[in-house]
């Protein structure tokens, strides 16, 4: 869907990005990771052309990019910024409405549009009357996205959107974009700094460091099977929690060991991540669980310890 | 007109019509200037947002441009646009210029950078951008700058009388020069009044929400030209000749009123500045000026004076004024002014006038050849006992007569001397004075009796007769009132003259005022 073949940005003698080349495929959801000054920024505003690329080539849906009218290309292509960008002087509907104008949908079309947003964002509709200065950090967050989103772009780059907001609102935030259907539907590359947000949204992660991929892989692979001694370094001090996150209970149905013979409730599928699982387990106030296996049929019925038994196994077999 | 005082209402209210007429065309400067210079500066603005290498150059230019004199500004422009409402435009332009290129700068340099990126990042075009985003965001900085505009442009349109574009100031500088605090008073207070109105108008229209800016600025424009069309709502009746007098002449019996009442002359007129009046007339811009008979301007543009053939002019014999107890205090002081006392006619003033105007010698070169030419220059003997202040008002005559007393008093006194030229009008002289800023200044007795003392009109017609009599009657009425002595005149007299091109005035057969008057009747 998107391709990156050997793309350079040099300022004087500064190479903001060095040679990089990279693939995403239709409906996956890539992560540039890295520090700041990293080039992951500048990587992705060449891909809207926002920045002109010193060197390289980069290709959408097989059309290099380079052979299209910037202002076509862009309203293509949902883009979602960190401070979210929204124009102070119109209202939220007319923000979301800025690409489908530009494109002349009729107004009904748009109006229709602008709704649907609203409802898959959570949205209540009053908030089409007012302006962005009278919302919230986490609604002009939305309002960001269902601009971006208005005009159904196949694809969609995020820089650092949600770097602007609080821990909590962030947490919320991340559990909606990963429900929303829509975003599923989406080629998506999206900046951040957060190694935890990386791990929590991306289908794949490309580390960067001094303007090149340090690595390319999937969560899991980066965690696991680190290829230097910098992407070790860079996901060591939130190793563990990142590993609760990439690990599923399936992964170790085999080291669990049944605590007790008779099912205890709660009943949760196995396909949890071990992040998630620890959370219900301390929100709920219980030390038993019983876990279904849904790909054989399995059930067992554990206590907290026994999984994290099997869990501390599974990592020194790897 | 002097038999009762007015108090300013009532001379307001008496002169309703001309005030209503100063005010609109006031207004309309203000705002035929203003929008040029949105129509210039806002383009201009917007161009070195997006040529950031020439922002330096054209902000210095704009500025540069502010700190020019106003006065020297109009000077310049004369000899390229003429008087009248031409120069005047352009020069309030040129200043409101400045605020508003570098407000506009301001503003789009201003907006926010994320917003900007996200203009640039949804798809629009660079026209989009800028009146879909960067205009509608920078508006209230922009409006700030027509505000600041606004009101330097209000303040300097009074300036516009100067060169016989009328307005405010016609009042003003009238007032100033003929002494008459009600009529500065009545052109001060509208033009206060308009700044303070017009900068509280766009205040509220800077306040606004950036979200209503959108109306605003579709209803901002139309406002402009209705305001600027005001300058065109008095019409001014036309006549064979023009005429351009001062402001001072316009409002004095001895002057324009006097031509209307004795010699019932209708002519269309404008109301100029005296330093630009006599190039305007040697330019064919203006046809009959109010000058001074002793102006060395006259033999340089070759101009002739129509004689007073039914006398209005008084007689304008010039002599120092000074306090009595200043006499006392510097005894020698009296002799030495004295000194000059008949050395000086009309010709000889015309020709040291003409020397400093039209030839431009300094007039302490021309004061110092003049002494020394007639046996008075002694050199200085380097005086401390006590400094003598001389004052003189701000035209070329009174600063070579400052200059040669400042010379007499040096040499033949043990005085040393200050001088404090270049007082704007009588009032300003006569205040300086009167509140012992200055010692002394050369006075003429026409002004001293029409401008200071006032008296009725009979008064005025039994004394002008004579030029002893006049004389004698403004010193007895200074010392009784003022405490104040005139001292022997001169010589010369600077009576006000009307005056015209000599070819002009050769072919038309036009000698006497009475003559262009009958000239003028003829349909």
């Amino acid at each position: 869907m998107i391709k990156v073949e050997g793309l350079s940005k040099n300022y004087g003698l500064v190479k903001a990005v060095d040679h990089i080349s990279f693939e995403v495929a239709e409906h996956q959801n890539l992560i540039l990771l890295g520090t700041s000054g990293c080039g992951k920024t500048t990587t992705l505003k060449m891909i809207n052309h926002l920045i002109n690329p010193s060197e390289g080539r980069i290709w959408i849906n097989g059309v290099d990019i380079t052979k299209e009218q910037p202002e076509t290309l862009r309203r293509k292509i949902g883009y979602v910024l960190q401070n979210y960008g929204l124009f102070p002087h119109y209202t939220v509907a007319q923000n979301i409405a800025i690409v489908p104008q530009l494109l002349k949908w009729d107004k009904l079309k748009t109006q229709k549009r602008t709704l649907e947003l609203l409802e898959k964002l959570h949205l209540p509709t009053d908030i089409l009357s007012t302006y962005p200065s009278e919302l919230s950090g986490g609604q002009q967050q939305r309002i960001g996205l269902a601009r971006a989103l208005a005009a159904n772009p196949p694809v969609l780059l995020m820089d650092e959107p949600f770097g602007a907001l609080d821990n909590v609102t962030k947490a919320n935030i991340h559990a909606e974009f990963l429900a929303l259907d829509e975003l599923k539907q989406k080629t998506i590359i999206m900046v951040t700094h957060d190694v935890q947000e990386a791990f929590e949204l991306g289908d794949r992660i490309c580390l960067m460091d001094k303007g090149k991929i340090v690595q390319d892989g999937s969560p899991t692979e980066l965690l696991l099977k680190p290829t230097n001694d910098f992407v070790a370094g860079f996901l060591k001090e939130q190793q563990l929690l990142l590993e609760f996150k990439t690990t599923k209970v399936l992964d170790l149905w085999a080291l669990l060991n049944v605590s007790h013979l008779s099912n205890i409730e709660p009943t949760v599928n196995a396909d949890l991540d071990l992040w998630t699982l620890i959370e219900l387990i301390k929100k709920q106030k219980i030390d038993t669980i019983t876990i279904q296996n849904s790909a054989n049929g399995e059930v067992k019925t554990l206590r907290f310890e026994a999984i994290m038994q099997a869990f501390y196994q599974y990592i020194k077999a790897k | 007109m002097n038999e009762h005082t007015l108090n300013l209402w009532e001379f307001m209210v008496q002169q309703a019509d001309k005030l209503a007429v100063q005010t609109l065309q006031h207004i309309g400067l203000t705002f035929i200037a203003l929008i040029l210079a949105v129509l210039i500066g806002l383009p201009l603005g917007i161009f070195i947002t997006r040529k950031k290498q020439f922002s330096g150059a054209i902000l210095g230019v704009a500025s540069v441009l502010q700190t020019i004199p106003s006065i020297a500004l109009l000077g310049f422009l004369i000899p390229v646009l003429g008087i009248g409402p031409k120069p005047a435009i352009f020069a309030l332009f040129l200043y409101a210029l400045l605020p508003i290129i570098r407000n506009t700068f301001t503003g789009i340099t201003g907006v926010d950078p994320s917003v900007k990126e996200a203009a640039v990042a949804t798809g629009m075009n660079k026209w989009q951008i800028l009146f879909k985003v960067e205009l509608p965001l920078a508006m209230p900085v922009i409006f700030a700058g027509i505000r600041t505009a606004t009101v330097i442009t209000v303040g300097v349109a009074t300036l516009a009388s100067y060169i016989a574009a009328g307005g405010l100031g016609e009042f003003i500088f009238g007032g100033i020069s003929l002494n008459n605090t009600n009529m500065i008073l009545a052109g001060a207070i509208p033009a206060a009044l308009l700044a303070v109105i017009f900068n509280f108008l766009l205040s509220r229209l800077q306040k606004i929400n950036v979200a209503k800016i959108n109306s605003v600025t579709k209803v901002l424009p139309f406002l402009l030209l209705l305001l600027a069309s005001l300058y065109f709502a008095p019409s001014a009746y036309g006549s064979k000749l023009k005429a351009g007098f001062t402001p001072e002449f316009m409002g004095r019996s001895d002057g324009n009123l006097g031509l209307i009442e004795k010699y019932g002359l209708k002519i269309n007129t404008v109301v100029i500045n005296d330093a630009v009046m006599y190039k305007a007339a040697y330019e064919k811009q203006l046809d009959v000026i109010s000058g001074y008979s002793t102006d060395g301007r006259l033999a340089a543009f070759n101009l002739v004076i129509l004689q007073d053939d039914r006398h209005i002019f008084p007689p304008y014999y010039a002599a120092p004024i000074i306090k009595q107890a200043t006499l006392k205090k510097y005894p020698d002081l009296e002799n030495t002014l004295n000194l000059l006392s008949g050395k000086i006619n009309d010709s000889v003033m015309t020709r040291l006038n003409y020397l400093t105007d039209y030839l431009h010698q300094s007039p302490e070169q021309v004061a110092k050849d003049f002494l020394v030419a007639n046996h008075l220059y002694k050199p200085s003997r380097r005086g401390h006992e006590g400094t003598i202040i001389i004052g003189s008002k701000i035209f070329g005559e009174q600063y070579i007569l400052a200059n040669m007393y400042a010379l007499l008093i040096k040499g033949n006194t043990n005085y040393d001397v200050a001088t404090k030229t270049g007082l704007g009008g009588t009032k300003i002289c006569f205040e300086a004075l009167n509140n012992n800023q200055i010692d002394f200044y050369p006075e003429y007795t026409g002004t001293g009796l029409l401008a200071i003392l006032k008296p009725s009109v009979k008064t005025v017609v039994a004394v002008s007769v004579g030029k002893d009599i006049t004389y004698n009657y403004v010193n007895t009425e200074f010392e009784k009132k003022y405490d104040i002595k005139w001292l022997k005149p001169i010589g010369f007299n600077n009576a006000y003259a009307l005056m015209m091109r000599k070819n002009q005035a050769n072919s038309l057969h036009i000698k006497t005022i009475s003559e262009l008057s009958t000239y003028l009747n003829q349909k």
